[in-house]
């Protein structure tokens, strides 16, 4: 594998508010069939106040990478095998489990993309949300009551104190979705991960939720990882994107730069995916062939076989993630070209 | 005049709920579909679009004739389907075939790709002689862009974008007049859901097929249909072709829908405002009286909770709409900067 120069981490950010540092990150799955290599030298970061949205198609690593970071990997089948997650600069992998407790959810908390699998069933909504309360921070049962229904209010849930008592199928998706927020910002973490919060709700709710989810996040000037695969709700919510595939970020930018000039041919092939309201009863320009089998990765790049501008040095060598100023970062030998065509 | 190929006229499907185990004791019915017309025309494409819940396969069941409608028709080229029986039954069941939204549970796991294409000429052998099959079963794989050779596999050797297209083959076989498409694509990554995207317009050009397509992505309904039908709690709100829809609608409730889709555009952020909907959509077992969409309309007046609007043409409008207060109203999603 070649050198990977880490975006942002070269001493040009903002060091005060770098909160979370995913350093050429390896994670494989050994399973029976073989060794999935699903995360290959992953390398982003998030600084307080700012969204970090993760693009990707399904399966390129996106939720495995944020499971590291929260250290709920499956183990076995999963295993880490090279790199960092640094947290204030300090290297969770290498914490102790008891360390890595106590940073989960008051340092780094995560929304689910599945809220009715996430929430406890045979407990009501408010006591879970009360629970971290009495544990974490020692309240007694009535104040932690009083702390949940204000989290509840927070996020919008009509007749908090009503709703206090329902178990989590008395509530509508979106209200889940809420009561999900509600859970993971408790404890005020520095660092929020939504893997997926809206994809399961309809256009309308999703709005309210992305609202919402971007008025606490000013408020307490928290760093968001936003991991999605639309490319609608990343337009209007991420500072800077990661692209991910096969397992890797093939590019880093500011969201004007990614979706006004691509520097990567996947990320340009994503954006001519999409079908536009404004460009009706054209032919989709789509991406040949299928995503990669992560057993069997193609050498070289590992977008190449599905690459319009591959050459025969793309089966040969790995790009790295190389820094193109102002930035940004590609992962293709030929991302200079890319860019600066018109 | 194109020919109607299906009309739906007053069409109901309401479903009991009920209570207890050993005496049953309905306590209510859901709404599902509570009073739809609408026509299909040949060669065209349909486009149904709305929010979780609202009556989308409901009706693509009822239309496919799975299920019988509380009240109301489907005419087929005039008959009403849920009076069929034998022989005509038989050939609206070729006519008109399904495409279903999740490629992952729709197929027969234990059945080769060839047997599941081939199963629908067990069933209609005067398509296709017993001798011929294999070789049009191929014929159909590399009409939809698999590889003909992959005949023996099964289902879950093939991504989803590809069990999508086994779906379509098996839906073409008996070459029908109309595909109804329950979200055929919501389950498929961006770069799939394109491919599949293209081959339905491909084989509709090639076959004169007309499409019922159903989905909740309006960016996908506007691409591939003719006309755009929009609905809310088993009602439709709003009927006319995809430029009146997207570019002039009427009804509070589509704009507010096209107003949140995300535009993968991040300078329009600030240009664009999204109309916020309060609350959540209610019940369908007791749905709001007058305009069901009115416990979260900002236009809602006391007219709204009495009578029930009904959808049609307004005066200064030029398409159907069921809003009592219907008027015309920009939405900047669909005027992207040029
Ligand atoms: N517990 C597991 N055992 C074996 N393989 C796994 C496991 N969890 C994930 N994988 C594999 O790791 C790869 C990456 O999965 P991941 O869930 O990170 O994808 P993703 O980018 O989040 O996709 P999606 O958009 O579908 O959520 C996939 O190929 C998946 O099959
Ligand atoms: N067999 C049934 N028995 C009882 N209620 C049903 C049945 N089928 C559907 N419903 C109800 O009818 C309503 C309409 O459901 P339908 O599946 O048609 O919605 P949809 O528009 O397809 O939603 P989605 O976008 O989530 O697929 C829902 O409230 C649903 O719960
Ligand atoms: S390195 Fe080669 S194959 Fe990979 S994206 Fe760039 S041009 Fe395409
Ligand atoms: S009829 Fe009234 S409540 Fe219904 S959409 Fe029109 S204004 Fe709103
Ligand atoms: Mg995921
Ligand atoms: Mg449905």
């Amino acid at each position: 594998m070649s050198e990977q120069s880490a975006p942002g981490a070269d001493g040009s950010g903002r060091p005060s508010g770098r909160l979370l540092e995913v350093d050429d990150l390896r994670v494989e799955f050994r399973t029976r069939d073989g060794v999935a290599k699903v995360i290959n030298g992953v390398t982003y970061h998030v600084d307080a106040g700012e969204t970090l949205a993760v693009l990707g198609e399904s399966g390129s690593g996106k939720s495995v990478t944020a499971q590291t970071i929260m250290g709920i990997l499956d183990t076995p089948p999963g295993f880490v095998t090279g790199g960092q997650v640094r947290f204030h600069g300090k290297d969770m992998l290498k914490m102790s489990a008891e360390q890595r407790r106590r940073i989960r959810g008051e340092g780094i908390a995560m929304i689910f993309q599945d809220s009715l699998s996430a929430l406890n069933p045979v407990f009501t909504v408010g006591f879970q949300i009360a629970e971290q309360f009495r544990i974490r921070r020692g309240l007694s049962r009535a104040d932690a009551k009083k702390r949940a229904i204000e989290m509840l209010d927070q996020v919008k849930i009509p007749n908090a104190k009503g709703r206090f008592s329902n178990y989590p199928h008395q509530f509508s998706g979106g209200m889940r979705q809420r009561a999900m927020i509600a859970m993971s910002l408790a404890l005020d973490p520095e660092v929020l991960i939504a893997d997926e919060p809206t994809t399961a709700l309809d256009v309308t709710v999703q709005a309210q939720i992305m609202d919402l989810l971007g008025e606490l996040q000013r408020e307490r000037q928290m760093g968001m990882i936003l991991i999605t695969h639309d490319l609608g709700v990343v337009a209007d919510v991420a500072d800077r994107i990661a692209v991910m595939y096969a397992g890797r970020i093939v590019e880093e930018a500011d969201v004007y730069d990614l979706y006004g000039k691509p520097a990567h041919p996947y990320t340009l092939g994503l954006l001519n995916s999409i079908p536009r309201m404004d460009e009706k009863g054209q032919e989709l320009r789509t991406i040949k062939g299928l995503p990669p089998n992560l057993m069997n990765i193609p050498s070289g790049c590992a977008f190449n076989p599905r690459c319009p501008m591959a050459q025969p040095v793309c089966r040969e060598k790995v790009p790295p993630l190389l820094q193109l100023g102002s930035g940004r970062a590609s992962a293709c030998h030929f991302a200079e070209e890319l860019v600066n065509r018109d | 005049m194109t020919e109607n190929i299906i009309e739906v006229r007053d069409l109901v499907k309401h479903y009991p709920v009920t209570r207890g185990i050993v005496f049953k004791k309905t306590i209510g019915h859901v709404k599902a579909v509570d009073g739809v017309s609408f026509d299909l025309k040949a060669g065209e494409t349909l486009g149904v679009v709305g929010e979780s819940g609202c009556g989308k396969s409901t009706l693509a069941r009822v239309l496919m004739n799975l299920e019988k409608p509380t009240a109301g028709q489907v005419l087929y080229k005039g008959q009403d389907i849920s009076k069929l029986s034998g022989g005509a039954l038989r050939r609206l069941r070729r006519q008109i075939q399904l495409v279903m939204q999740d490629p992952y549970t729709s197929l027969n796991p234990r059945m080769t790709v060839g047997d599941l294409i081939g199963e629908p000429f067990e069933i209609h052998p005067e398509v296709a002689p017993k001798g011929s099959r294999r070789g049009k079963v191929k014929e159909l794989l590399d009409l939809v862009g698999l590889n003909p050779e992959h005949i023996n596999r099964y289902p879950h050797q093939f991504s989803g974008g590809q069990r999508q297209r086994i779906g379509i083959a098996r839906a073409l076989a008996l070459r029908p007049e109309v595909i109804v498409c329950d979200e055929p694509v919501s389950a498929l990554d961006v770069s799939i859901q394109a491919q599949v995207m293209n081959l339905l317009e491909q084989l509709q050009s090639e076959f004169g097929l007309s499409y019922v397509f159903i989905a909740h992505d309006l960016s996908v309904v506007r691409h591939l249909s003719d006309r755009v039908a929009v609905m809310y709690l088993g009602k439709m709100v709003e009927v006319g072709t995809e430029d009146e829809i997207y570019e002039r609608p009427t009804h509070p409730y589509t704009q507010a829908l096209l107003s949140a889709v995300p535009v993968p555009d991040p300078t329009l952020r600030e240009s664009k405002a999204i109309i916020r909907l309060q609350g959540d959509v209610p019940s369908p077992i007791s749905p709001p009286s007058g305009c069901r969409f009115r416990t979260r309309c900002w236009k809602a007046q006391d007219l709204c909770a009495q009578e029930v609007p009904l959808l049609q043409i307004r005066p200064g409008s030029d398409h159907p709409s069921a809003c009592h207060f219907a008027e015309k109203r920009e939405i900047v999603a669909t005027h992207p900067a040029a």
